[in-house]
């Protein structure tokens, strides 16, 4: 679908409370309103999308369980949440720039980034750990819906100088409720930027449920108020995520502004390793949706569309376990890592005050060092 | 006074007419614009009304709104925009309307301006300049005289600076410009309006540089921004007491030039710290602290700290009471036991 065509409409509308959804969780093609006027996208495309998905999966548990055994410091999952990443990341292209935070891991993975420089900052060896220009995307933000305006001032910049780039950004249901995911809607509607908002709404901000956060029927109804268009999409259906995401980057890259996607997901993992959702949430809530789970049900398609071998089936869990490997590879190789860094990024411009404080640990390492153990 | 030269390259020099800082300035954002289309500049009321010190006075008529145009109401949203833009590769210079007005922008500044080239490893540099007019002394209802130096100052990974007058404010603001380091520059607003001959396009020191403005031999006054002018009047009428005061222009409080002042403090053996903002936990504190480090053994005196009480900012009829003045100044001078033989 065309979003230039309906945008009038579109910004005026508010969405529907059914999330739209193009795969129903058995695995069947929807039709009828409920699609919202897209269309599923060719099996080429989801299968890659399951390819991803699978291997992010495998990424993800990985992950998990190398932060149990104490390798990382800490690692926010997004188990569950593939469809809602995966998708709306593989809608944009290598020159666009992504703005996530800490939950979009898998959508880095997606990117292209390496898992070790993924996790260098889950593992505590630096903030970020990967080539931020390399991959047109920023650090994992932390202080929630911030990198929100970034997205926005860089799209905004990508306009002025008549660049084709697009900016895509994930916070998640929490952080709308932060003054700067206000700020950044708008600010981007009314300067008309090149930005695609992603608002995953897993259903929690760490213990605190959706219901005090908003009092709005959807996530996606904020964006009526501020004249764009807003999508309350079944974050757990892969083929919607990405087809309303990729009419969102087409709209914002031809000069149509700005769109809102709410992804509704659930946080089948806890916030992090130190979280305890048992105190919380209800497991028989969790086993509801993990019944809704976004792989199975592309999965369900596929194999019902005569799209998924055995062969490649057997060839995405090969690829899905060599990353793994590799992941553990990477995390249990411990950084060569030099505190004298710690100074040498602060300023571009060097300062005699950090020298001087750089040459006084640089003595207590060297005295460390000759002590005799 | 400060010495100045005309800036190499930057074609001929005007012949030097009557400019005020508000002049000074608008003239520095000009030139940066015509020398470097990276350079955008927005915020509140800075378009067709020129900001409301009209700082920003003519430049949407000449450059048009797609180098220099009103944004949303919304601090936090102008710096965080700014940090995309700067990401991007244009230099954005953002305004803050007043000193109180910058606070929803904290977060912003704090955890991402003053972060993001030391998370990046360098691969991320934000050339941005927040342009925040600061102070009192204007008569300005409450929220509009704060002193936030000190917020900005003690945050890693910020460039914090403040001109005194016309000359510096035009050199320094091409300098925070052209810098790849983001650029925290307060502008005194009580010092908006004073004029001194000037001849375009003009460089002083360095921006990292303290200056001494005033050479003296009894006692050193630090002072930066609008507390400059205070240093000076006392050094005028401490004149008539015989006693030799040098004036320190700080210029740049972070980095601080600990060269200068330190020299300074050496030759007169006695310092004082003199700033519009609240003394407790103030900037002062740390000029105190630094002075005394380094040249205790050198030092007749304990360091004094000339400030705003520790209030928060009064009502305008009320503010002359709070600021320090130049006999307030001088009373704390008399402070000290003096040994004059």
């Amino acid at each position: 679908m065309s979003l230039n065509v309906e945008h009038d409409a579109a910004r005026r509308a508010l969405p529907s409370e059914k999330p739209l959804r193009l795969l129903d969780n058995a695995g069947h093609a929807v039709t009828g309103a409920a699609t919202g006027g897209f269309s599923l996208p060719g099996t080429e495309t989801l299968l890659d999308l399951y390819r991803k998905m699978v291997v992010a999966r495998r990424f993800d548990v990985q992950v998990t369980a190398l932060t149990k055994q104490g390798r990382l410091a800490t690692y926010p999952s997004a188990y569950g949440q593939e469809a809602c990443e995966i998708g709306a990341v593989s809608a944009i292209t290598a020159d666009d720039w992504l703005f996530p935070t800490y939950r979009e891991s898998v959508a880095l993975l997606t990117r292209g980034i390496d898992p070790g420089d993924i996790l260098k900052s889950f593992r505590g060896d630096w903030h970020s750990g990967y080539d931020q220009r390399a991959h047109r995307t920023s650090p994992q933000t932390t202080p929630l819906a911030t990198q929100a305006l970034h997205a926005v001032g860089l799209a905004h910049a990508a306009r002025l100088r008549h660049d084709p780039i697009v900016a895509l950004t994930f916070m998640g249901d929490g952080a709308t409720s932060e003054g700067d995911a206000h700020e950044a809607f708008n600010f981007a509607a009314v300067w008309q930027t090149p930005t695609v908002f992603i608002v995953q709404n897993n259903q929690f901000a760490i213990s605190v449920p959706l219901a005090r956060q908003t009092h709005a029927a959807t996530l996606a109804d904020k964006a009526v108020g501020y004249g764009m268009p807003g999508f309350h999409v079944d974050g757990n259906d892969v083929a919607a995520m990405y087809a309303v995401t990729h009419a969102a980057v087409d709209r914002a890259r031809s000069g149509g502004g700005p769109t809102l996607i709410e992804g509704l997901t659930y946080r089948v993992e806890a916030h992090t390793n130190s979280d305890d959702p048992t105190r919380y949430r209800h497991a028989r809530d969790v086993e509801h949706w993990k019944r809704r789970d976004p792989i199975e049900r592309l999965e369900k398609y596929l194999v019902s569309e005569g799209a998924l071998t055995e062969a490649t089936r057997s060839e995405i869990t090969d690829a899905a376990e060599a990353l793994a490997a590799h992941t553990r590879e990477v995390i249990t190789t411990e950084a060569e890592l030099d505190p004298l860094e710690l100074f040498d990024h602060v300023y571009a411009n060097p300062r005699a005050a950090l020298l001087e404080q750089r040459a006084r640990l640089e003595a207590e390492l060297a005295e460390a060092a000759a002590e005799p153990r | 006074m400060t010495a100045t030269k005309t800036r190499s390259g930057g074609g001929a020099a005007s012949a030097p007419t009557q400019l005020t800082m508000a002049g000074a300035l608008n003239a520095a954002l000009r030139d940066a614009m015509a020398e470097d289309d990276r350079v955008v500049v927005y915020g509140e009321d800075v378009g067709p009304l020129g900001g409301v010190f009209r700082v920003t006075d003519g430049l949407q008529h000449q450059f048009g709104d797609e180098r220099i145009w009103d944004s949303p109401l919304a601090e936090s949203g102008i710096v965080g925009t700014a940090i995309g833009m700067a990401i991007y590769g244009m230099r954005p210079v953002v305004e803050m309307q007043f000193d109180a007005f910058s606070y929803p922008a904290f977060e912003q500044i704090v955890s991402h301006v003053a972060k993001m080239r030391n998370r990046t490893k360098g691969r991320v540099s934000l050339p941005l300049v927040v342009r925040i007019p600061c102070a009192g002394d204007i008569g300005g209802v409450e929220h509009h005289s704060d002193s936030s130096e000190s917020y900005w100052a003690s945050t890693p990974g910020l460039t914090v600076v403040m001109p005194s007058n016309p000359a510096d404010a035009y050199s320094m603001l091409r300098e925070a410009i052209a810098s790849d380091d983001p650029v925290i520059f307060m502008e005194p607003k009580s010092r908006y309006w004073a004029k001194a001959p000037l001849a375009l396009p003009v460089t002083t020191a360095p921006m990292h540089r303290a200056l001494v403005v005033r050479e003296g031999s009894d006692v050193t006054l630090i002072g930066y921004g609008p507390t400059v002018r205070t240093a000076l009047e006392a050094a005028d009428a401490a004149v008539d007491e015989g006693l030799s005061i040098e004036v320190v222009d700080l210029r740049s409080l972070s980095p601080f030039d600990d060269e200068t002042v330190s020299a300074s403090v050496r030759k007169t053996s006695r310092a004082a710290v003199i700033h519009e903002a609240a003394q407790f936990g103030g900037f002062g504190a740390e000029v105190a602290a630094r002075v005394t480090e380094r040249n205790f053994f050198h030092l007749a005196a304990p360091v004094l700290r000339i400030t705003g009480f520790d209030i928060p900012y009064p009502s305008p009829k009320l503010e002359e009471y709070h600021l320090p003045t130049a006999d307030r100044v001088l009373a704390a001078l008399a402070s000290w036991e003096w040994d004059l033989s």
